[in-house]
């Protein structure tokens, strides 16, 4: 890891792996080309839009499937649960194979069934508008599994009785979820989308395998910046954006924990 | 019971229809890999496979060298498992239990390269494995992933919860360190041992950004590498090889997933919730 910070301050290429001598300090050099590519700035606004819609949305179906297995249904709820968190355990590479196939345009699975609707679907991949959201609904798809389960967990230790005591006082199901069940989750809460938002910062197997980063860089995440950079033999300028990476990783999570503390 | 009957009857179809929207792309997988080219580029498509045969797999094992990496997957993936086992614990023991100069500082080492996402060390890593000459090799796929500090960590938290007696009553009875770990402590870790077995298991047969990195001929590739490249590569239209790969990374995992699946979950709640 200093290794990593030592080497973004320097002008390390490929060919300098068997002289390593040779490689010169430059400084803060490496950050302020990186400021100043504009493809990387457009990485870095890719990766924002990722995260700050694909947690909350994450989120928000992650803690509704696990409210409902919780205390909506009593049968089922196993089978339920198994196919949901199902996804999780799956390679994002060859998930994303099926994804690429089911958002095609003529053939796809999906569009077919929008079609049964009377919708007609938009062309996923190949729109830069629609790619961004073809992303965030796969990673959506295959990560709230995760959240669900640990959110069921949490809701296991919310006092059935306190529940029951609104319910005699009048409360509806909403008042009592959103005064009962979503302070005393709070901790839970953050737990989740700190994890979620520091996968999803470094979200790299979905565009490389769906879009590789088009069209137009709409999907470019600044890991994939990272690692065409190292392709390109770039490793002290790739090892700076991956610091970036981090800060904003640390950065994020700090501001995650600040928010959820502050509005108890 | 607080809610209505109609309402559980409500709730009931709508978990049905997110069940069916969430596991369909699998189905959709395993019937796609079985069609020919011509039959999965019909519009509208067709839901069984009008004449279902093994033809993609085949293709697979014997013009695309499936079989190789399949076994690159399976030998990195049960190298590290068997490393983090063994690695793991033994740290974690020692972290938990032991007496030693810079135990604290260990443990902060620990908890900060917890933090520490994989993409922020894969430069210099690189780096390191190059000058030890390990690049495209196999174990350069799995040395650096021996030990990892989640597998610390949970392996701490599992035996500090141990009765520390137990340990006591080894010294009097004359039992080394080593004795004492492999006797008295790993027996008891089983449910520990298994969570972070699985999970490490898993993690290695789906990571990617690593192995892409460090395998660069054919030989050293692993699953997900080599699925990842030919869907961006000469064959990335040829869909019904694509999810014939898809369903030979992605199968093994499910039924070990199907058998397991109850030390999965828990597994899962443990680790959110310490």
């Amino acid at each position: 890891m200093l290794q990593s910070l030592f080497m973004s301050f320097t002008d390390t290429r490929s060919r300098d792996l068997r002289t390593p001598f040779s490689v010169d300090v430059v400084g803060l050099e490496n950050y302020t080309r990186a400021l100043g590519d504009p493809v990387f700035r457009k990485a870095m606004l890719n990766t924002a839009y990722f995260v700050v819609v694909g947690v909350p949305l994450t989120l928000l179906v992650a803690l509704a499937a696990a409210v409902a297995l919780d205390r909506g249904i009593t049968r089922l709820r196993g089978v339920f649960r198994l196919g949901f968190y199902t996804p999780v355990i799956t390679s994002i590479v060859a998930v994303a194979v099926v994804w690429r196939f089911l958002l095609e345009t003529d053939y796809g699975l999906i569009n077919t069934v929008l079609g049964w609707v009377g919708v007609d679907g938009p062309n996923w991949l190949g729109d830069p508008s629609w790619s961004m959201p073809s992303l965030i609904l796969m990673a959506t798809w295959r990560n709230f599994g995760t959240g669900m389960i640990i959110f069921l967990a949490g809701l296991q230790a919310v006092p059935w009785n306190l529940h029951e005591a609104a319910a005699i006082d009048g409360a509806s199901a909403w008042q009592r979820f959103r005064h009962i069940t979503l302070p005393l989750m709070r901790p839970t809460i953050l737990f989740v989308s700190v994890t979620t938002g520091i996968g999803y910062l470094q979200f790299f197997e979905e565009p490389f395998v769906l879009t590789n980063g088009g069209p137009l860089n709409s999907t470019k995440s600044m890991s994939m910046y990272t690692y065409e950079q190292f392709g390109f033999g770039n490793y002290g300028y790739a090892a700076s954006i991956s610091y970036i990476i981090f800060v904003l990783v640390a950065v994020v999570t700090a501001i995650q924990f600040r928010l959820l503390r502050e509005e108890k | 019971m607080l809610g209505s009957r109609k309402g559980t009857w409500w709730l009931y179809g709508v978990l049905t229809v997110a069940l069916v929207a969430v596991v369909a792309p699998f189905a959709w997988m395993v019937l796609g890999s079985l069609k020919s080219e011509g039959e999965l580029r019909q519009a509208p498509p067709t839901w069984w496979p009008q004449s279902a045969s093994l033809d993609n797999y085949t293709q697979l094992f014997s013009r695309l060298d499936f079989g190789g990496y399949f076994t690159n997957s399976v030998v990195v993936a049960v190298v590290v498992t068997a490393g983090n086992l063994l690695f793991c614990s033994a740290l974690g023991y020692a972290l938990a239990m032991l007496d030693f100069r810079g135990k604290k500082a260990l443990f902060v080492v620990v908890m900060t390269t917890l933090m520490i996402p994989g993409v922020v060390t894969f430069v210099p890593l690189f780096v390191l494995v190059a000058n030890a000459g390990l690049v495209n090799t196999l174990p350069g796929l799995f040395l650096p992933f021996l030990v990892s500090p989640f597998g610390v960590f949970l392996m701490r938290q599992f035996i500090l919860g141990l009765p520390k007696d137990l340990i006591d009553a080894g010294r009097v009875d004359g039992a080394g360190e080593l004795r004492i770990f492999a006797r008295i402590i790993l027996p008891l870790c089983g449910p520990a041992l298994a969570t972070l077995g699985i999970l490490t298991f898993l993690g290695s047969w789906n990571n990617f950004l690593w192995p892409l990195v460090v395998a660069q001929t054919e030989d050293t590739y692993t699953l997900p590498v080599a699925l990842a490249l030919y869907s961006t590569g000469q064959n990335s239209t040829q869909y019904g090889l694509l999810l014939a790969g898809a369903t030979v990374v992605v199968l093994p995992v499910l039924i070990v997933f199907m058998v397991f699946q109850r030390r999965f979950i828990e597994g899962i709640a443990t680790t959110g919730i310490k």
